[in-house]
């Protein structure tokens, strides 16, 4: 659920957006006689120019007006939050207003890591609001926020919950300490199928290693995410690679066993959540998918890790340093610490809770949910699934463009 | 320039003031147009010129004014497969879409009657459903335990036994969404026809086929050439039908442009595609109008 592709009229507007004419650009524009000045100055804007170089370190962080205005606006991800199903309203965000005061403007507009940075990266670079408080966002992406200054560092004491963090997740390499990021859920990508159907091809009805995806029965039957880390992931820990902690030649070797299976025609699709509706028509029998979509499809279809080890990925929750709410975006975090809120979203979403006792918190709303191992893995599970090495910026361009080339792009 | 050619018939009349003062209304009524041209198609072009020759300054997403032509060639060397298989699937989509359209539009223009208001807002009933929308749809038409796939399967015609996430899918796809471009520019030219010629034609002891090949045919020739360009053009271009219906193997240069500017965020380099891209298309449209205006399209 958590990390859509990028769609394809989203990314059409971004484009746009890209090409350098946004209001303050054309006012800029009508300003300059000259072609030649006019060029440059557009120019400039189409690829972000030196001087406003991501590296620096951001600006510093905005006035905060919670004490004057009582609302924080959050910005997360589609379905990753409890929702009345008949009202369509948010009952644990209501049950938070209900308690502070605060208001939450809560928007789920961020489909894509990448789509979203490129929507407000020059307002970030330049100091100007982006009228969010809070963002939600996958591990690589929220270290590359904290690397380049966008986020802020969190109060700690006016969160007390935060403590509720589970150990496991205290020390990461892009935020030690957890300074400035909270995480909110994670979860797994691993393998999915339907049950029936892989039974008719390999004659049995469950996958567990890679081999077994690039059957060539199975030809023309499986997807891939086009989330690298998924992807790639899972691939390198199959050739024995550890996906934490690779070299180049690994990595490339990952690529050439992708790039062989693309080539054959083994590969039907690389894509983000499209494999549900793929899986559901019959049209694909095998996915390397994420662990809290197969949930929503139902007993027909099975989920596991490979043997061999599946990756487990983290979003986090940041404020952003232009963000205007702070206290109120902390008074957030520190209500979704509180174990028994975490458990009730969690029972809603389906994904990995991070928050130390929502287990049992669980077990008063549903028991069987409680024992769930992709809402609360066992160390066995946790210990054969991997979280993706961390990158800096130019390993990630370097390596997304291998991946991108491999799958057709 | 066909924008100019208001002021050119505004001067037949010689007589001095007169003269100037119309030239300067014409002058008047191109502002607005040459102004809306200037600001959203030439500012951003020569944005793009200049972006299309930027260089990397180490940090990814960054880049710095320069004379980069390398930029072209890792465009041309990376992507040389998507650029041709841009232009073959939107050529047989244009094939296909003229071939489909024109009997339609004639049956329009000559024999639909009262029902022909009716036909022309069916073509074009599509675009009321969103461009996205239709091209998913298309996924459950040719899913492989769909209708047409099962149907197709059982008579042995389909190579991977399957229709989505390969060429043929995308070439249905982009012929389909291009469909009305071709369409009512047809309908347009063949309406005109005075078909009294016809009727002519068929006096002077041509047959049906040698009246259509003599008359029809080259008075609709200028639908032909716009409702062409209006398909090839944006299919050339597309990348949803590619994205949505195609495989990892059928890519096109739109997705590769896409991918180039939100996912690595190397703006040059999908300039570069850009600009590429439209070189081959105005030589291509240059040289195709070149040959429609003679006979040698006939």
């Amino acid at each position: 659920m958590s990390k859509r592709p990028l769609s394809p009229e989203a990314s059409a507007v971004v484009a746009m957006a890209r090409s350098g004419l946004s209001r303050r650009r054309l006012l800029q524009v009508a300003g300059i006689t000259g072609v030649a000045a006019t060029a440059a100055a557009c120019g400039a804007g189409g690829g972000g120019t030196a001087s406003s170089s991501g590296a620096a370190p951001g600006p510093s962080p905005a006035q905060d007006l919670s004490d004057t205005e009582k609302f924080v606006n959050w910005a997360n991800w589609p379905l990753y939050i409890d929702v009345d199903d008949a009202t369509g309203a948010y009952p644990t965000l209501e049950a938070f207003t209900a308690a502070t005061g605060i208001t939450v403007n809560y928007t789920e507009d961020i489909n894509d890591n990448n789509e979203f940075f490129a929507k407000v990266r020059a307002q970030l670079e330049s100091g100007q609001s982006i009228d969010r408080d809070i963002v939600v966002l996958t591990d690589w992406m929220a270290a590359l926020w904290i690397q380049s200054g966008f986020a802020v560092k969190l109060d700690k004491a006016a969160m007390p919950n935060s403590a509720n963090l589970l150990p496991n997740y205290t020390n990461v390499s892009f935020d030690p300490g957890r300074e400035y990021s909270l995480p909110w859920f994670s979860g797994f990508g691993c393998f999915g199928w339907n049950k029936a159907l892989l039974q008719e091809a390999l004659g049995t009805d469950t996958l567990t290693s890679l081999s077994q995806l690039w059957d060539p029965k199975l030809k023309g039957r499986i997807t891939l995410l086009s989330e690298m880390r998924d992807t790639m992931g899972i691939i390198m820990a199959a050739q024995g690679a550890d996906p934490s902690n690779f070299t180049d030649d690994q990595f490339q070797a990952a690529i050439a066993e992708l790039q062989a299976q693309i080539d054959s025609g083994q590969v039907r699709q690389v894509s983000g959540n499209d494999y549900i509706a793929a899986l559901e028509t019959g049209d694909v029998i095998a996915v390397i998918g994420w662990s809290g979509d197969m949930f929503q499809l139902g007993d027909d279809f099975g989920v596991g890790l490979p043997d061999t080890g599946g990756m487990l990925w983290t979003d986090n929750m940041l404020i952003p340093s232009v963000a205007t709410h702070k206290k109120n975006a902390e008074a957030v975090m520190n209500y979704y610490y509180d174990p028994k809120v975490a458990a009730e979203v969690a029972a809603y979403v389906q994904y990995v809770s991070p928050v130390a006792g929502a287990k049992e918190a669980m077990a008063a709303i549903d028991p069987a949910l409680a024992e769930n191992q992709w809402i609360f893995p066992s160390e066995e599970k946790l210990a054969n699934s991997f979280v993706f090495m961390t990158l800096t910026p130019e390993q990630d361009v370097a390596y997304q463009r291998e991946f991108q080339k491999a799958i057709g792009f | 320039m066909p924008a100019l050619a208001p002021v050119a018939g505004g001067t037949k009349v010689p007589s001095g003031a007169g003269v100037q003062r119309r030239a300067r209304t014409a002058y008047l009524l191109l502002i607005p147009g040459i102004a809306w041209l200037g600001l959203f198609f030439v500012v951003p072009l020569v944005s793009l010129f200049f972006t299309s020759l930027q260089a990397p300054t180490g940090t990814p997403g960054v880049y710095q004014p320069g004379f980069e032509v390398a930029n072209y060639v890792t465009a041309i060397s990376d992507y040389w497969p998507q650029f041709i298989r841009s232009f073959i699937y939107s050529g047989i989509a244009t094939v296909l879409a003229l071939v489909i359209a024109y009997p339609l539009a004639y049956f329009i223009a000559f024999r639909a009657g009262k029902w022909r208001a009716l036909l022309l807002v069916l073509v074009v009933a599509p675009f009321f459903a969103s461009f996205l929308l239709r091209t998913y749809a298309w996924r459950t038409i040719l899913a492989d335990e769909g209708f047409i796939t099962t149907t197709l399967n059982a008579l042995h015609l389909l190579p991977d036994n399957r229709i989505l996430n390969t060429p043929i899918a995308v070439i249905a796809g982009l012929t389909y969404n291009f469909l009305p471009f071709m369409i009512l520019p047809l309908y347009a030219a063949l309406e005109r026809i005075d078909p009294r010629l016809i009727e002519a034609a068929g006096d002077l002891y041509s047959s049906p086929f040698t009246g259509f090949r003599k008359v029809v045919w080259p008075l609709s020739l200028p639908g032909v050439v716009a409702g062409t360009l209006l398909t090839f053009i944006p299919a050339s271009g597309d990348y949803i039908n590619a994205t949505l219906l195609g495989s990892p193997q059928d890519r096109m240069v739109g997705n590769a442009i896409q991918t180039n500017f939100l996912q690595f965020r190397d703006y040059p380099v999908a300039s570069a595609l850009s600009f590429i891209m439209m070189a081959i298309i105005l030589t291509l449209v240059f040289v195709y109008i070149r040959r429609a205006g003679t006979e040698d399209l006939v």
